[in-house]
């Protein structure tokens, strides 16, 4: 039980560490990928099911594909993906912050004294019992999230879109 | 010493939440510092299930819930993040951070 949380732990964690250092863009998106996978299996590990395979489809599935693409249309030569390196300074001014909250963090959570799971008896929530508890209390929520995932979708479309009259105005 | 699941739960996530701080603070590429924007949302929605899991009223799925819409607002974060970018390649041939500072006075 705990070895193989454990396990997902280390390699969700070095996958995405390994994937923030690597200078390679098209590696970094990839390692992003096991990451996710690994934080699904967490969530299986944990017994959430349904928010394993959501995590799965949203991330997994289309999150990673978006980046991808995002990284292929970005790219001005189609041979190298590598970026140049980072200044040194912003690289150890980010490790120190880091450093700083992972200390801080971590220092809380080893000296608070959580209450210890009682029994330990596996909460179990069926995909029944998440819908009705979406179409019930979390109705309104549910609805709000439709109108943001829509207005979304039409706002990065129109973001993303190319402006030929536009751009022809300016030049002319 | 012995932790409790809870325990190594959030400090799972917290080192998750520390290495996408760190990416993000730290590289210049624009869709890396978006995926590190990522890593740090998925270490909160860590803590959600751990707490729904190990904590002390599991019966209510709030947390199962929350973690839901919280992955419908990082796909759309996602999105218009993604759009955004291209956009701004598409006016300076560049996603570095240092060269978008045309608002810098």
């Amino acid at each position: 039980m705990t070895l193989a949380f454990l396990a997902i732990a280390f390699v969700t964690v070095a996958a995405a560490a390994v994937a923030m250092a690597l200078r390679n863009l098209i590696h970094s998106a990839l390692l992003l990928v096991f990451n996710w996978a690994g934080i699904a299996a967490f969530y299986l590990w944990a017994g959430a099911e349904f928010v394993a395979f959501s995590q799965l489809m949203v991330y997994v599935g289309a999150v990673s594909m978006v980046v991808l693409f995002a990284v292929l249309l970005t790219q001005r030569s189609p041979q190298s993906f590598r970026e140049q390196p980072d200044s040194i300074s912003r690289v150890i001014g980010a490790l120190l912050v880091g450093g700083a909250v992972l200390g801080v963090l971590f220092g809380a959570v080893l000296s608070s004294r959580l209450a210890p799971s009682a029994a330990t008896a596996t909460p179990t929530i069926s995909v029944k019992e998440l819908g009705s508890l979406l179409m019930g209390p979390h109705a309104a929520a549910l609805l709000i999230v439709g109108v943001i995932l829509t207005v979304t979708l039409i706002g990065a479309v129109i973001i993303a879109s190319t402006d030929h009259a536009e751009s022809g105005k300016d030049e002319s | 010493m012995s932790l409790s699941p809870l325990q190594l739960c959030l400090l799972f996530s917290s080192a998750l939440f520390c290495v996408g701080l760190i990416g993000a603070l730290s590289r210049s590429n624009t869709i890396l510092v978006l995926l590190g924007i990522e890593l740090m949302l998925n270490a909160a929605n860590i803590n959600f299930i751990a707490f729904w899991r190990f904590g002390p009223a599991p019966a209510a799925g709030t947390g199962v819930v929350f973690v839901l819409f919280s992955i419908a607002v990082a796909a759309a974060e996602a999105a218009v993040g993604l759009a955004l970018v291209i956009a701004v390649y598409r006016h300076q041939k560049n996603i570095r951070l240092q060269e978008a500072n045309r608002l810098k006075g």
